[in-house]
């Protein structure tokens, strides 16, 4: 009974919140890591791409729920998914077509296109605020739980509770078909092969006749969904501001790097390997403990590594390590 | 040279001396900055004493009183102890009310008031850490200490049978000093805080936070933060994981958001903020009428602060700071007549005969310790999704 608590209380509060910020960051990673493989520099503006198709998806939820739309006990955001996506799309084209394509033709260094997307990191920032202000905005509706905490007590008898909402649960299966049919379109279709063969090796790309610009612009179609998807399940499970969305950068970054930038296997790998490492370690094992150990070994103070302060450390903290012994990261991606 | 210091002695001793005079008050607070909303109905209380006082016409056969504004700006305290010295050395007012925010007042308090001998009465810093503060007598505040708080805090959850808690505070000066404060008490009351634990503001998720207060454990937790941020999130996250069902909320978690967020999920918590069912309060509502918003946070506490400075040179019968810093308690507290706002007057005639007052005013001011007020509290409790006034204390 005792071992039952102590696993019911890991899963409630280190696995699934885990395993759901692991695919959030996952998704996000998957874009960076797309972006730097075929466009080859670091996009600084991928955290407020999220959050601007997380905006439009906020506002068309809104106009479906003001005209009485709804999708059961999903989330009406699921519904209004798809256009955010597609006003994500049409920025970051309209973004490329007027900055990056400049920057394309002149063959500008990496390091130049980042402060690039700097600025458009600031842009992006200042017209999401602009249209819908910096402060919390919340569009989650439906049933709230698949499991709450009260009844899982009550129907299991035991003292710690599981809670698994909605929102976790749908993050955690979006996560698994969006990367599902990535890899698909990535392996299986002529466009995705032509994607990896421009990311391999460019030169050799352009030989056999693949037409650079529409490589480019597929890819920036890719990202913006994956950044839309990311933001939305994000935003769903947690809530939308946008200086969160900013920050979320440095885990997104981490998870990028550290599985190996240009590698979508290392991203996902990635993303999990950040979002464990800053629960786990941030977590107070004292009531886990309590219930596995014996009475006379039972901790008293919290067992905690690191005070909760310091989550954004522990990304820095891999990072560095990732990047002092294996620059490429662990799936041998393009050292950075 | 020594008919110089003949004469500043000559000077020194008639600036004592009782005779009509005009009379200037500073009025340092935060227009501009995090706080800029309330200070103008701030100010607009403290002046709406000093020209009750200064119309009467009974304050130091005749005296005038005017209001001098200057901006503390709330965060800056290079800025702050700036206008301070200004005020100060070139407008030459007698008294400050003021200033709001904790950190720019003990600045303005050690770096402009205390060495220019200037008696500071602040309306709304709470920091424990001004209770302490070296300041020669010259500092008074009609907010309570938030130390206060917490031995109220404690007092409310140990009436209900709790003696274990977890507490988590929004990591910034009042966080953290009511949150100490808060563990400082409740352990001398025999109680348990089984984890005291930061959140920053401003995050959209904190299960790790909630994580590791679940952890610790406890019969409830005090969320020392704001409703407008963090305070809610972890709030929301313990609810989410079945950490807590029943919360204790200080101050800066109280208000009608709360129960927009949350309604009848958190049945049956409990919590406390400045608040207090005096008649002074209604009174100054009606004096104040339409001109500015009465209850607006630390409005009554900022014409109470004035009006005791002003009491206070009458019972003195001097507007010398160093004449009548001692006279603040005296005329805050019983015995005496009491006073409420609007009654200046009579208080002012009362000690010009000599009398003795006990000024009550709008905020049922009792300044205690190192001249602070005791604060009054109103407990609240959840109910029905509503928040709902159980006592004041």
């Amino acid at each position: 009974m005792d071992l039952l608590n102590a696993l019911v209380a890991f899963a409630n509060f280190v696995f699934i919140p885990a395993v759901a910020y692991g695919s959030q960051l996952a998704l996000g990673a998957l874009g960076v890591t797309l972006i730097y493989g075929i466009l080859r520099f670091s996009n600084f503006a991928h955290g407020d791409t999220m959050a601007i198709g997380t905006m439009v998806t906020v506002l068309v939820t809104w106009w479906m729920q003001s005209v009485g739309i709804s999708f059961g006990p999903l989330p009406t955001a699921l519904l209004a998914l798809p256009f955010g996506i597609l006003g994500c799309m049409a920025l970051v084209l309209v973004t490329d077509r007027m900055v990056y394509r400049f920057y394309r033709a002149q063959k500008a260094k990496p390091v130049i296109l980042v402060i690039v997307s700097m600025g458009v990191m600031f842009i992006y920032n200042g017209l999401t605020r602009f249209i819908i202000g910096p402060d919390d905005q919340r569009f989650s509706d439906g049933e709230r739980f698949i499991i709450s905490a009260r009844t899982f007590k009550e129907m299991t008898g035991l003292d710690e509770g599981l809670a698994f909402k909605t929102t976790q649960g749908i993050t955690i299966v979006t996560a698994v078909i969006v990367v599902a049919l990535l890899f698909w379109f990535l392996n299986r279709t002529r466009t995705g092969k032509s994607m990896r063969a421009y990311s391999d090796n460019e030169d050799l790309a352009l030989l056999s006749g693949i037409n650079p610009e529409r490589v480019v612009m597929y890819t920036w179609l890719i990202v913006a969904a994956l950044a839309t998807v990311a933001g939305v399940l994000y935003g769903l499970d947690k809530s939308f501001k946008p200086f969160v969305y900013f920050q979320l950068l440095l885990p997104i970054f981490a998870s990028a790097i550290v599985g190996g930038l240009g590698s979508p296997i290392g991203a996902i790998a990635g993303g999990f390997i950040i979002a464990f490492s800053e629960v786990t370690i941030t977590y107070a094992w004292k009531k886990v403990l309590g219930y596995t150990l014996p009475e006379s070994l039972e901790p008293d103070g919290l067992v905690q590594l690191l005070s909760t302060d310091y989550k954004f450390a522990v990304s820095f903290i891999i990072l560095l390590i990732v990047l002092l012994f294996r620059p490429t990261g662990l799936f041998r991606g393009k050292s950075v | 040279m020594k008919k110089l210091l003949a004469a500043t002695a000559a000077a020194a001793l008639t600036a004592g001396a009782a005779q009509a005079e005009d009379i200037k008050i500073g009025i340092i607070l935060g227009f501009t900055g995090p706080i800029e909303s309330l200070t103008p109905s701030m100010a607009d209380g403290a002046e709406l004493a000093i020209k009750e006082v200064s119309d009467s016409g009974l304050l130091l056969d005749g005296s005038t009183v005017t209001p001098v504004r200057a901006d503390s700006t709330c965060v800056d305290a290079g800025a702050a102890t700036a206008a301070a010295e200004r005020l100060i050395t070139s407008d030459g007012v007698k008294g400050i009310m003021g200033a709001d925010c904790s950190g720019v007042t003990s600045a303005i308090l050690s770096n402009a008031a205390v060495p220019n001998g200037v008696v500071m009465i602040s309306p709304s810093a709470t920091s424990p850490a001004l209770s302490t503060a070296d300041d020669n007598g010259l500092f008074f505040r009609t907010a309570p200490s938030d130390a206060r708080q917490g031995v109220v805090m404690t007092e409310v959850l140990m009436e209900q049978g709790i003696e274990e808690v977890a507490v988590t505070y929004t990591n910034n000066d009042y966080g953290k000093g009511l949150a100490d404060s808060f563990q400082a008490a409740f352990e001398e009351a025999g109680g348990t805080v089984t984890i005291n634990a930061a959140h920053e503001d401003g995050k959209a998720d904190y299960s790790a936070e909630v994580g590791a207060l679940a952890s610790a454990g406890g019969d409830r937790l005090v969320v020392a933060g704001y409703v407008d941020q963090g305070g809610s999130g972890i709030v929301r996250a313990a609810l989410d994981t079945g950490a807590f069902d029943t919360f204790h909320f200080p101050d800066g978690m109280i208000g009608t958001q709360l129960e927009a967020n949350f309604g009848d999920e958190i049945e049956g918590s409990t919590g406390q903020h400045p608040g207090t069912d005096s008649e002074g309060a209604t009174v100054f509502a009606e004096i104040v009428g339409d001109a500015f918003d009465s209850t607006s946070p630390f409005t009554p506490e900022s014409y109470d602060a004035a009006a005791l400075m002003l009491l206070a040179m009458q019972a003195a019968g001097s507007s010398d700071p160093s004449v009548y810093k001692d006279k603040v308690m005296e005329v805050a507290n019983a015995p005496g007549e009491p006073i409420l706002p609007g009654e200046l007057g009579k208080a002012l005639e009362i000690l010009a005969e000599g009398g003795d007052v006990d000024y009550v005013g709008a905020t049922a001011v009792e300044l205690i310790g190192p001249g602070e007020s005791a604060g009054n509290y109103r407990e609240i409790v959840v109910e029905d999704g509503v928040i709902s006034t159980v006592k004041y204390r």
